[in-house]
């Protein structure tokens, strides 16, 4: 079993520039990752297929990191004017301040690969796109790893990444007409909850809005329908 | 109308007393054909039922056609996704009067497990009119011979004038049922309100 360290090594040594880096899962499992640069992906998904024999692509993903607010301390030296022994001098001070920054989000695709010849994998490997907005574009995987295809086209459809030189990418679960990405964390899911029998939560939540937005639509509406529907709009 | 009491002495006398109507439904619910298809793992449990531990030939629905046209019964066995909501109302439209809609699963009812999935439709009884509704995950065989009972019960109460009288003999009855459409982010409309209103929910 090689491990992530060792298929860098190899990919590293056949392709000097394939800008490989190891993402480490803290957690027990111990499953790292390799992230590969998307303009290299395609030579070195070739190279683990061909040299490395990972003949089996079992499975692919899709993440969503969603922009994230960053609170960092920084060491700022600014102008502090005192006063000294009558006179005013200027000094320049050191100070920590917390600033925050928003880290911008990303997309990015998840690939499982096995090797049937050699009995080995998982190996995990990551594409990463530059932002989640407008450059969602990853290189298709699917000339090499023909299983590919499907998956690829479900995150097309659930995560809005465009794999290029995919042979057929079109929506796969949701209509060509759809406009969403619904397995994005900012999906707005429809306002179609009028009927809640066992609401609780974050359905709760969205049911009690629904029913005051609802509310709020009939009185508008009752003052233009004239005097003699207000009864019956206050009864329901 | 024969007296019922009656009716049974002159029965017990060899002498069959019956009205046209009751002919009729009887005739109409002894051989109602559902329509072949099935939507997900709730059509499991319908083929359980067709088959011969259960065997719903006993009540006369074991002709399953695959033609809508031919089909007087549809059972709406497991999740109505988006995708398919329309083509489910299309075949519904294609069958002919006299036809009933039995909603089979929690899927089929109200979307069950997957209410609240981006792809799933909140329960068919949004676009047609459901005439059964079968609660469960899936329904066990007998549950679906229960609603198919319910069903024959429903027909053979039918009067075949005046109000609430089926469709077929009604020239006034709404016949078409509107496809949804796929819109930009959901079918459009969401539900047709001539069918389906949002039921009150009592807490």
């Amino acid at each position: 079993m090689m491990t992530v360290e060792e298929i860098k090594a190899a990919i590293e040594a056949a392709l000097p520039d394939a800008g490989v880096e190891i993402v480490c899962n803290p957690s027990v499992s111990g499953q790292h990752s390799l992230r590969l640069a998307p303009a290299q992906a395609v030579a070195v998904a070739k190279f683990l297929r061909d040299d490395l024999l990972f003949d089996y692509l079992s499975n692919v993903t899709g993440v969503d990191w969603p922009d994230k607010e960053v609170a960092e301390k920084v060491r700022v030296t600014r102008p502090v004017t005192k006063t000294v022994d009558g006179v005013e001098t200027t000094v320049e001070e050191t100070v920590e301040e917390t600033r925050k920054r928003v880290a911008p989000g990303c997309l990015e695709a998840v690939y499982h690969l096995y090797s049937v010849a050699q009995k080995q994998g998982p190996v995990v490997f990551r594409l990463k796109t530059v932002n989640r907005t407008d450059q969602v574009e990853l290189p298709s995987l699917t000339p090499i790893w023909r299983s590919a295809e499907f998956q690829e086209r479900e995150i097309f459809d659930l995560f809005g990444i465009v794999f290029t030189g995919h042979p057929d990418l079109r929506r796969l679960l949701m209509w060509d007409g759809f406009k969403d990405h619904p397995m994005r964390r900012d999906y707005v899911e429809p306002d179609d909850f009028e009927y809640e029998p066992t609401a609780h939560d974050q359905v709760l939540a969205r049911a009690l809005a629904h029913q005051a937005a609802s509310r709020t639509a009939q009185e508008a509406a009752a003052p233009a329908l004239g005097a003699g529907q207000e009864g019956t709009g206050a009864s329901q | 109308m024969v007296d019922e009491g009656l009716k049974i002495e002159l029965g017990k006398q060899g002498v069959f007393v019956t009205t046209i109507e009751e002919l009729y439904n009887w005739g109409r619910r002894s051989s109602i054909w559902p329509m072949q298809f099935g939507l997900a793992c709730c059509a499991i449990e319908m083929i359980a039922t067709t088959m011969a531990r259960y065997d719903i030939a006993r009540f006369g629905a074991e002709v399953f056609r695959p033609s809508p046209r031919q089909a007087d019964m549809m059972i709406i066995s497991g999740t109505v996704t988006k995708r398919m909501a329309p083509q489910v109302v299309r075949l519904y439209n294609q069958m002919a009067e006299p036809k009933y809609v039995i909603a089979m699963g929690a899927c089929a009812i109200s979307g069950g497990p997957f209410k609240q999935g981006y792809n799933v439709l909140k329960g068919i009884d949004r676009y047609i009119p459901v005439d059964v509704h079968i609660p469960g995950c899936p329904p066990r065989p007998e549950a679906l011979l229960q609603a198919f009972m319910t069903l024959q019960k429903k027909i053979d109460g039918q009067h075949l004038t005046g109000e609430g009288r089926p469709r077929h003999l009604d020239a006034e009855a709404q016949g078409e049922f509107p496809v949804p459409v796929p819109g930009e982010h959901d079918l459009e409309p969401a539900s047709n309100p001539g069918v389906w209103t949002a039921p009150v929910v009592i807490r």
